[in-house]
């Protein structure tokens, strides 16, 4: 499945499919102008002018952002950040934060990149975590647990992608009745209460720690890397965007876009599974009402993150950006004893600003928008 | 390509084995045999000619909404079994559904059947006045169940809990212990559940009124969302943001579940922590005293219990044994309780 890095030419590289793929010149021609990958500059001079650049720009930005929610935080708690080993500790918190909703918005970049969207990965949260921690669960130990986690997780997506590939669901109505019915069978399967974990093993994910750093850290660091290999190093990542950008083009150039869709799907809550585990051992327990709206924060840091909603375009360091800056603004208000409520509408102002600066940042998209159903992304 | 397709079909099939052999083993893993906990009922008095002798048969329509919280699961749990304890009470329930509108219509389906008394925990007391007014219209007295009507003639009777008493109950153990410590400038934090709830408004008006008086005041204060996980994330934030603490107070013992997780994840000890609503779990770790948690107020579910008793006796037109009057009162507000490690053990029963 996996190709090695294409060879590149001085110009675009990042468009030039890899020669040994016989699928590729098509699926460049399906991508369309300039696909923007989180590839961090491949090495070219004119990153911050080429259409290649686009992604290392937008990433910057999203940087500065965090640096100016930093600097916000030094000004209102001098108290707090003159202490070292405080900021240190701070930084892998708002990291551990992140966590979670990072490993699932990985998954989600994957499905809007491909063309569709993942409404119910809360609910396969809450699913897999419930599953994972029923009493008959947790007498097979650690191992049986993460495996039921994986598996549940999985398994919810395939469907997923079946109702949408095969069943011809448009994905929004398709994992919104997966959102509600998971809920569901999540609170069946709990009887409705509180499951507490008293795994060991699973509940030490949380609180162990390998050379200062978090075991989240390290987890969140790796879904990451293994993403950003998917998206940026294989064909199965070109695929993922030529499918997003023109499924028509994708199907015609010899892809099987169905197949790809289930598996983009069964990823996404693959993703879903492992972040029930990290969110069971945090809360040493699981329900059916937990991860509630994770889907709202995964669609909003990959959309942050230049993800277009629309398909075709995204990059798995963008959305990571987007959630820290997310779990950012939640440190900056618990340090500062702010209200949640003002909390909620800096994050909406936060959303809509990101959307409109890319808008207005990369007018020589519209044309490639506009061919697209969501035009304002 | 002929090569390409065989080793797909080969592929095809172990991930087909393999999804089957994985399907199976999952099946098996819902099985959740927890001994459940005892329902909180009162038994029938055996007292010869008390108000629990077998009288009149009396139909109770019940609608609570549907629990996605152990709390909830308590009180539909408990109006049932309280329900089944009585041979002369006939139980009939509606889900309430997700949201208020679900529950309007729930409940004139449940009017519709003319139940002789209706006990309701309404989603929210003041989107379904209007509901509590067309049953008493047509007849059938309404019991609610914690959430307050705003019209006194949309009930028969409300039975609440006391959500400023326990902010007030919460304050007065955090200030006792504070004064015996001799610390007079504490930091305090707070994690309550659902901010926009008025329940919740009511707890943190009660705890920062009754902390006042002392002198005191809440330092910060991060809402959490009654889940176990979100508990877990306001608590960490509130733990960065205050390096040093003397007391917290939860709001609610299920997410206290994750703010304890979060607790011994940063590996914190130097403050005490009161609870709320008082799980088993929670009573539990207090008698252990192995943790921070070393109180909770009490918000009992057990009041459904004694809904379904009271509409019962309004049903048959008795009163409360004990008291002079014939009827059963129109208001009844639970007493908020603290429990300590000395006192837990009775509790325990009553813990859900």
């Amino acid at each position: 499945m996996s190709d090695s890095t294409p060879t590149a030419t001085p110009d675009r590289p990042e468009a030039l499919p890899p020669q040994s793929s016989p699928v590729d010149p098509a699926v460049a021609g399906a991508v369309g102008k300039g696909p923007a990958h989180g590839s961090g500059g491949t090495g070219q001079l004119s990153w911050w002018r080429g259409d290649g650049g686009e992604g290392t720009r937008r990433n910057l930005g999203l940087i500065g952002v965090l640096v100016v929610l930093i600097l916000i935080g030094i000004a209102t708690r001098p108290d707090l950040y003159g202490d070292s080993s405080w900021v240190w500790n701070n930084i892998l918190t708002i990291l551990k934060l992140a966590s979670v909703v990072g490993v699932v918005t990985v998954g989600m970049t994957f499905v809007i990149i491909g063309g569709g969207i993942d409404l119910s990965v809360g609910a396969i949260v809450a699913l897999a975590g419930v599953w994972c921690t029923t009493l008959a669960t947790q007498s097979y130990g650690a191992g049986g647990m993460i495996f039921t986690a994986l598996v549940v997780g999985m398994c919810v997506g395939l469907v997923n992608g079946l109702l949408v590939s095969y069943g011809k669901l448009v994905p929004f109505i398709a994992t919104l009745a997966m959102m509600v019915a998971a809920r569901g069978l999540a609170a069946q399967i709990s009887g409705k209460q509180t499951q507490v974990s008293d795994n060991a093993a699973i509940n030490g994910i949380a609180s162990t720690s390998l050379l200062g750093i978090p075991l989240l850290v390290y987890i969140l660091a790796a879904v990451v890397a293994a993403g950003w290999v998917l998206l940026n190093r294989t064909t199965f990542g070109r695929r993922t965007v030529a499918v997003g950008g023109n499924p028509e083009a994708a199907r015609l150039a010899g892809i099987n876009v169905r197949r790809h869709t289930v598996l983009l799907y069964a990823l996404s809550g693959l993703c879903c599974g492992i972040a029930a585990i990290m969110l069971t051992a945090q809360a040493t327990s699981a329900q059916a009402a937990m991860a509630n709206l994770y889907e709202l924060d995964a669609i909003a840091a990959a959309i942050i993150g230049g993800t277009l909603l629309s398909g075709g375009r995204g990059t798995i360091v963008g959305s990571l950006l987007g959630v820290i800056i997310f779990s950012t603004i939640t440190n900056l208000f618990a340090i500062n004893g702010l209200s949640t409520e003002a909390q909620n509408m800096v994050k909406g102002g936060i959303i809509v600003a990101a959307v409109l600066v890319q808008q207005f940042q990369f007018r020589s998209f519209t044309q490639f928008l506009g061919r697209n159903r969501l035009t304002t992304g | 390509m002929t090569q390409h397709s065989r080793d797909l079909s080969r592929r095809r099939l172990l991930f087909g084995g393999a999804a089957l052999g994985a399907g199976a083993l999952l099946v098996g893993c819902t099985s959740n045999e927890a001994a459940p906990t005892a329902a909180q009922t009162k038994a029938a008095d055996t007292a010869a000619g008390g108000n629990s002798t077998p009288g009149k048969k009396v139909t109770i329509g019940f609608s609570a909404p549907a629990a996605d919280h152990g709390w909830l699961a308590a009180i539909t749990t408990n109006a049932k079994a309280q329900a089944a304890a009585y041979s002369d009470v006939d139980f009939k329930t509606v889900e309430a559904g997700a949201d208020a509108a679900a529950q309007r219509a729930a409940l004139s389906t449940l009017i519709a059947q003319k139940p002789d008394v209706i006990v309701m925990l309404p989603h929210d007391g003041k989107e379904l006045n209007a509901a509590g007014l067309e049953a008493m219209k047509a007849g059938i007295p309404v019991v609610n169940l914690d959430r307050a009507f705003p019209d006194a003639l949309a009930y028969r009777l409300q039975i609440m809990g006391d959500n400023y008493g326990m902010g007030v109950a919460a304050a007065n153990y955090i200030v006792a212990q504070l004064k015996a410590k001799g610390v007079s400038t504490p930091v305090i934090g707070e994690i309550p559940g659902i901010d926009s709830l008025e329940l919740t408004q009511q707890r943190s008006k009660g705890f920062a009124d009754t902390l006042a008086a002392a002198g005191f005041k809440v330092a910060n204060r991060r809402p959490a969302e009654f889940t176990a996980d979100s508990g877990q994330q306001a608590a960490t934030g509130l733990l960065q943001a205050l390096p040093k603490i003397d007391a917290v107070w939860n709001h609610d013992d299920d997410q206290g579940i994750g703010v304890l997780a979060a607790v011994n994840q940063t590996g914190r000890k130097e403050f005490f922590m009161v609870g709320g609503a008082g799980s088993k779990k929670a009573m539990e770790d207090i008698q252990a005293d192995n943790t921070v948690l070393k109180a909770t107020v009490t918000y009992s579910p057990s009041m459904a219990s004694s809904a379904i008793s009271l509409a019962r006796l309004i049903g048959q037109g008795k009163g409360m044994s004990d008291l002079v009057e014939l009827q059963v009162p129109k208001e009844i507000v639970l007493a908020s309780e603290t429990i300590t490690k000395e006192n837990a053990s009775s509790y325990l029963k009553l813990g859900f």
